[in-house]
C-alpha cells in the first residue's frame, strides 16, 4: 500500500516560492489503479516523480507498506519494488532493447521473456531487441518500450506518466488490457478516457492542491464542471 | 611469450598465444615474434626501414589477417612502417593494435605508419585497438597514424579503440575517397587520469558519390584531456557526417573542432558535437530499474563506448 501524507513542495522561482504541491495526501491501496488528473501544470508529474524519489518533497511523507521512504534514494526504491516509466522517455546511446529490458528484469531475463514483455505494448520483438534505445526511434515506439520495461520490472507497484503519450490507437487497446489484468498497484497520471473507465480511483489535482480524491462517478462531474468554466471564460 | 605480452595480445588482438594457423604478424619489442602467411596474403619485411609490406591478393575473401604489436618492457621507442595493398574484389578483416607494458622509468613509445592501397570493389574491415597497463612512472605513448585510399566501389570500415592506460596518444588518419568508395569511422577513446589522447582526422572525398561516416564516442575521467579534430574535404558530389559525443567527469577536457569544407555545390557535409556530463536523468531512468549511481555511470559509460 502506498500512501502520500501532506505532501507539499515549494520551490524558488527568482527570489519568490513557488507552491507546487500543497498539502496532498492519497492512499493507493494494493493492487488498486489511481489514476491522478488535472490541468497541466497542476502538479501530477511532480507528485508521481516525489513517490519515485526523483524529487524530494519539501514536506510530507511517502509511505509505502507501513514504511516511511520519504528520504530513501531512487533505487533503493526499486528495490522495494516500485517501478516508473518516465513521460518523456530517455534515450541511451549504445545500450540495446535487450540490455534496458534485462536490467529492469533484475538481470534473469530470457529471449522469451524479453519478447513476451515487447508483445505485450505492441511491438514485434524481432523487430527491437537488438536495437539502441536511441534516437532513431521514434517518440512512439520509444514509449512503448518504456512501458514494456515495466512490463519486465514486474514490480508490486507501478507508476506511469501519461503512459498514452505517442501511442496509436491499435496498441492503447494493447496498453489498457495490460492494465487491466494486472497484479500489482498502478498509480497512473493521464487524462484519457479508456484509462480513467478502469481506475478503481481517481485523484483530480487543481493548481497543485488535492481537489477530490474518489471514485470516477465522484470525481468526473467535477471535472466536467471545471472544463465548462474554461469554456466560459 | 610471458604473461604480461600474453595478456598484452589478448587484449588487442583477441589472441590467446601465438596462433598454430591463419595469417599473422606478431611484433615484440621492435622485432618480429612470429608470422604465417598463406597463398591469398603475403607478408614481407621491408628492407629500407623497419616494418612489412601486406598483399591481399585479387579475389580474397572471407579472410582475416592479425598483425599486433606489444612492447613489454620500459625505455622502447617503436617505430615501424606497414603497407597494405589490397587488391581488386576482396573482402578481409585486418586486426591491428598495439598493447604496452611498462612498470619502468623509462618511456615506452610506439608509432605505427600504416598505409592502405585498396583497389576496386573490396571491403576492408580494420580494427585497431590501443591498450597500456603498467604502475612505472614513465609513459606509455603510442601514435598511431592511418594513411588511406580507397578505390572505386571499396569499404573501409575502421573501428579504433583506446580503452585505458596510454599517457599520450596522437592519431592520425588521413584518407582520400574515389568514386563510390565509403569510408566508415568508429573511434572510441576512454582516457583518465592526467593522460592526454588527440585525434586528426582529415577525409577528402574525391570521388563522384563517395560517402564519409566518422562516430567519434570519447570519455574523459579525472583531469584527463582529449582533442578531437575532423576534417572533412568534399570534391566532388559526396556526402560527410561526423558526430562527435563526449561524456566529462572531474576536470576534464574535450575539445571537438569541426572543419568541413564543401569545394562542390553537391558535396554535403555534416558535423554534429554534444559533450556533456553523464545526464541526470540517464542516471534516474536506470536507478529506477534498481541500480545504485555508480552501477548506472558504469552502465552508461559501457554502453556508449560500445
Amino acid at each position: 500500500m502506498l500512501e502520500l501524507k501532506n505532501i507539499s513542495y515549494v520551490v524558488d522561482d527568482n527570489g519568490t516560492q513557488k507552491v507546487i504541491l500543497d498539502d496532498v495526501s492519497f492512499v493507493a491501496q494494493d493492487n488498486e489503479l489511481v489514476v491522478i488528473t488535472g490541468q497541466n501544470g497542476s502538479g501530477k508529474s511532480t507528485l508521481a516523480k516525489i513517490v519515485m524519489g526523483i524529487i524530494k518533497p519539501t514536506s510530507g511523507k511517502v509511505i509505502y507498506n507501513g514504511k516511511d521512504i520519504t528520504n530513501y534514494s531512487i533505487d533503493k526504491r526499486a528495490k522495494l519494488g516500485i517501478a516508473y516509466a518516465f513521460q518523456s522517455p530517455v534515450i541511451f546511446k549504445g545500450i540495446t532493447v535487450k540490455k534496458m529490458l534485462e536490467i529492469a528484469s533484475g538481470g534473469k531475463l530470457n529471449i522469451n521473456d524479453a519478447c513476451t514483455a515487447l508483445s505485450q505494448v505492441g511491438l514485434c520483438a524481432r523487430d527491437y531487441i537488438d536495437r539502441e534505445l536511441n534516437s532513431k526511434l521514434s517518440g512512439g515506439e520509444l514509449k512503448r518500450i518504456e512501458l514494456a520495461m515495466i512490463v519486465a520490472r514486474n514490480a508490486k507497484l507501478n507508476i506511469c506518466d501519461e503512459p498514452e503519450a505517442g501511442i496509436d490507437l491499435w496498441s492503447f487497446d494493447a496498453l489498457v488490457n495490460l492494465f487491466k489484468a494486472r497484479k500489482s498497484s498502478y498509480v497512473i497520471i493521464s487524462h484519457q478516457s479508456k484509462i480513467i473507465e478502469i481506475a478503481d480511483k481517481m485523484v483530480l489535482l487543481k493548481a497543485g492542491k488535492l481537489e477530490k480524491v474518489g471514485t470516477k462517478e465522484e470525481v468526473m462531474p467535477l471535472i466536467a464542471e471545471e472544463k465548462c468554466a474554461r469554456l466560459k471564460v | 611469450m610471458d604473461n604480461n605480452s600474453k595478456f598484452l595480445l589478448e587484449q588487442v588482438a583477441s589472441l590467446h598465444d601465438i596462433p598454430k594457423a591463419g595469417v599473422f604478424n606478431i611484433r615484440e619489442n621492435g622485432k618480429l615474434l612470429a608470422r604465417n602467411i598463406d597463398s591469398e596474403v603475403i607478408i614481407n619485411s621491408k628492407e629500407d626501414k623497419d616494418g612489412i609490406d601486406i598483399i591481399v591478393k585479387k579475389g580474397t575473401k572471407n579472410k582475416s589477417v592479425h598483425i599486433p604489436v606489444i612492447v613489454s618492457m620500459g625505455g622502447i621507442e617503436d617505430l615501424v612502417y606497414n603497407d597494405f595493398y589490397i587488391e581488386d574484389d576482396c573482402d578481409i578483416l585486418i586486426v591491428a593494435g598495439c598493447g604496452i607494458h611498462n612498470a619502468s622509468d623509462k618511456n615506452s613509445s610506439h608509432n605505427g605508419i600504416h598505409s592502405f592501397h585498396i583497389g576496386k570493389n573490396s571491403k576492408v574491415k580494420y580494427v585497431e585497438k590501443h591498450f597500456a597497463f603498467g604502475n612505472g612512472k614513465a609513459s606509455k605513448i603510442l601514435n598511431p597514424t592511418t594513411k588511406i585510399v580507397i578505390g572505386e566501389n571499396s569499404t573501409f570500415e575502421m573501428e579504433t579503440l583506446q580503452l585505458g592506460g596510454v599517457t599520450y596518444s596522437n592519431r592520425k588518419t588521413d584518407a582520400k575517397l574515389k568514386k563510390d568508395a565509403k569510408l566508415l569511422i568508429r573511434e572510441n577513446i576512454l582516457t583518465e587520469e592526467t593522460q592526454v589522447a588527440k585525434t586528426l582526422f582529415k577525409v577528402e572525398l574525391a570521388g563522384e558519390n563517395s560517402r564519409v561516416e566518422v562516430v567519434s564516442r570519447a570519455v574523459a575521467k579525472d583531469s584527463s584531456m582529449q582533442d578531437f579534430v575532423s576534417k572533412v574535404i568534399g570534391k566532388a558530389k559526396s556526402f560527410g557526417h561526423v558526430e562527435c559525443d563526449g561524456i566529462l567527469s572531474g576536470n576534464a577536457v574535450i575539445s571537438s573542432t569541426p572543419q568541413i569544407y564543401a569545394k562542390n555545390p553537391d558535396a554535403m557535409l555534416v558535423h554534429e558535437a554534444a559533450i556533456g556530463k553523464i545526464s541526470l536523468e540517464q542516471q534516474n531512468k536506470l536507478m529506477t530499474l534498481g541500480l545504485t549511481k555508480e552501477q548506472a555511470e558504469d552502465i552508461i559509460i559501457k554502453g556508449f563506448l560500445g
